[in-house]
């Protein structure tokens, strides 16, 4: 069968144009939500032109505009059928002030879970420290952490000089993009159904105790405290927070408790996961800064009250603006716009 | 690679109609990658030329600020340019490939965002070695990151509309004023013949041109012997010009005419169409 082609194609084409015009307008901005009116000119024109397109793929003689009308649908149907929630423009603010917030408590058990790793690790780490001392340099294969606790306290509180001088800046920079690097791949890990976040997170913890009882073991308790408090306190939330990422992937690939298909789990679980994965980079920020300029400087230049006071300072910040920030709006009504699919 | 992997995934709408999706190769995957690390590193060639420059004001800030501009600038990269080209970086650009929703919805700056974040895991241990084994082996050539954001990556559809000017029905067509001769070759000629022609034509730029004097040669000469021309209306018209007439009469109304083409191929026995106007 040969139709009139040219007919039909110029009767049409204002109309393809005219879609094509409005998604390209719509994709200039990704942010940007249709007013009403174009709305409705988008789903008028695109349920024409998916009626065109399958009169045209009866009639295979012209692949080219069947191509394009194919194109054109597409485009149409992923404005069309997206949850409006996917296109709010993204706002600081209320990123911060609302939505990671929301993010960590809708997802709070599997930070617990996160924590708890950590302790079990750290636990393990501290007592293979505490009964096998000489397996130190396995429990923490660093160069900087083989030296006695007593030896580097009286170095650091003998100090002279800053040996930082010059480099905090440079120092706190690969603080940050390290600590955010391991971080996402501990996020990233979930991929492997979680198994590979349990492994890192179990093993940071290992590490962690191992520095614990070595000082502690060593009688350098407060110096821990004032050296590891300013910087800690935020850096080892940041990679629960980045586990918590991760666990919520793995959640969303094994499907548990739930009768959604994967897709729809993966699609429901992505915007969580990527919200906790920024929080814990930006925490990771400021972790890189207190580590640099506050953490590596001891008695006399700092006391270690003050250290370990700001340290604690933090920490109840920390916790109050995770557990605290944004309940208004989850009072008010559903979660947020970004968040809900 | 698996037995069951797929090279086109079509998208059914609720309204019936049906698009599909031409997945990337892993090797134009690869070359848009390659474009994509040469731009990041000539990005950063241009960057440490300022950083230089913040180094005469203060060395130890601008070496902490190139650090982290680094990180950024390499992670960042893909993020940004895929969520605002919609789901293109330049190397995707160069070479037409399109990250895509699988189901067809619009891209999320979420999945985008995960898709990339998950490269630290499709980069190890390695030149993407997990990466290109978990595309090589997924039904869909994705690599971790598009599974975990349910994205593909697909050859990037054409999106100019036809040309249909290379039909020109309102010119004179030499063979318009014999009628039965029009008559005869829409019986004679097939419903593949008649698409074979007409492709040719739509597409006669993008021949070289001995392929397409060739082309059109062999396409007049096989028209020529399927139904006998009067010498007259093959005149003085090249092959070419012979195939766009023949096409014209095909399938375009002739200009002046109140009636409908008959449909070439009636005789198989296909059905009429009617359109919208």
């Amino acid at each position: 069968m040969i139709i009139n082609l040219e007919h039909f194609v110029k009767a049409e084409t204002p109309q393809w144009r005219r879609l094509d015009d409005v998604l390209q307008r719509m994709a200039a901005d990704p942010w940007r939500r249709p007013a009403l009116e174009e709305a409705r000119e988008l789903d008028r024109l695109y349920r024409r032109a998916s009626a065109d397109l399958a009169r045209i793929a009866t009639f295979s003689a012209e692949p080219d505009t069947r191509r394009y009308l194919e194109n054109l649908v597409a485009r149409a149907y992923a404005e069309i059928y997206s949850a409006p929630g996917e296109r709010g423009r993204f706002r600081v603010r209320r990123w911060l002030a609302v939505e990671l917030p929301q993010a960590f408590r809708r997802h709070v058990g599997l930070f617990w879970l996160a924590v708890t790793l950590t302790g079990v690790g750290a636990a393990s780490g501290g007592l293979a420290m505490a009964f096998d001392p000489d397996a130190k340099p396995v429990l923490m294969p660093y160069s900087h952490l083989q030296e006695s606790p007593a030896e580097r306290v009286a170095q650091e509180e003998s100090a002279r000089e800053d040996r930082l001088s010059g480099h905090k800046a440079t120092f706190s920079g690969q603080l940050m993009t390290h600590n955010t690097r391991v971080t996402l791949l501990v996020m990233a890990l979930g991929i492997t159904c979680g198994v590979g976040t349990v492994i890192l997170v179990f093993y940071n913890g290992v590490i962690l105790g191992a520095v614990i009882m070595d000082y502690l073991l060593g009688g350098q308790g407060v110096f821990l405290a004032g050296w590891l408090l300013p910087h800690g306190v935020v850096e080892i939330p940041a990679m629960l927070v980045g586990a918590q990422a991760g666990f919520v992937l793995a959640q969303a690939l094994l499907g548990r408790g739930t009768r959604e298909n994967l897709a729809d789990r993966l699609r429901r679980a992505t915007p969580d996961v990527v919200t906790l994965s920024f929080g814990a980079a930006l925490l990771l920020v400021w972790a890189g800064v207190v580590e640099s300029f506050l953490s590596q400087y001891h008695e006399p230049v700092i006391p270690y009250l003050a250290k370990i006071a700001f340290g604690l300072l933090e920490a109840v910040v920390l916790a109050y603006y995770f557990m605290r920030a944004g309940r208004r709006a989850d009072r008010n009504g559903p979660l947020t716009e970004a968040a809900s699919p | 690679m698996t037995a069951g992997r797929v090279q086109t995934l079509r998208v059914r709408t609720p309204e019936g109609a049906v698009f599909s999706f031409e997945l990337a190769s892993p090797v134009t995957r690869l070359a848009a990658w390659a474009v994509d690390k040469a731009t990041v590193s000539a990005a950063w060639g241009l960057l440490v030329v300022i950083f230089r420059l913040l180094e005469l004001w203060n060395n130890d800030l601008a070496r902490g600020a190139a650090v982290a501009g680094y990180f950024v600038l390499s992670t960042g990269y893909a993020m940004i340019l895929e969520w605002r080209w919609s789901g293109q970086t330049l190397g995707k650009r160069l070479v037409r490939l399109r990250v895509v929703d699988e189901r067809g919805l619009r891209l999320t700056f979420a999945q985008v965002v995960l898709r990339n974040l998950l490269r630290f895991v499709d980069a190890l241990p390695a030149a993407y070695l997990v990466g290109g084994l978990a595309a090589l082996f997924s039904r869909r050539g994705q690599r971790l990151g598009d599974l975990a954001a349910g994205t593909i990556v697909v050859r990037e559809a054409v999106e100019a509309a036809p040309d249909w000017t290379a039909l020109q029905s309102g010119k004179y067509n030499s063979l318009r004023p014999y009628p039965h001769v029009v008559a005869r070759l829409r019986q004679m000629v097939t419903p593949r013949e008649a698409r074979a022609a007409l492709q040719a034509v739509l597409r006669r730029d993008r021949f070289e041109a001995a392929a397409r004097v060739r082309l059109f040669a062999e396409l007049a000469a096989h028209f020529r012997a399927t139904t006998p021309i009067p010498p007259e209306a093959g005149e003085g018209i090249s092959d070419e010009q012979f195939v766009r007439n023949l096409i014209g009469v095909l399938y375009l109304q002739g200009p002046g005419s109140d009636r409908p083409p008959a449909p070439a191929g009636a005789a198989a026995g296909t059905a009429e169409v009617s359109f919208r106007s």
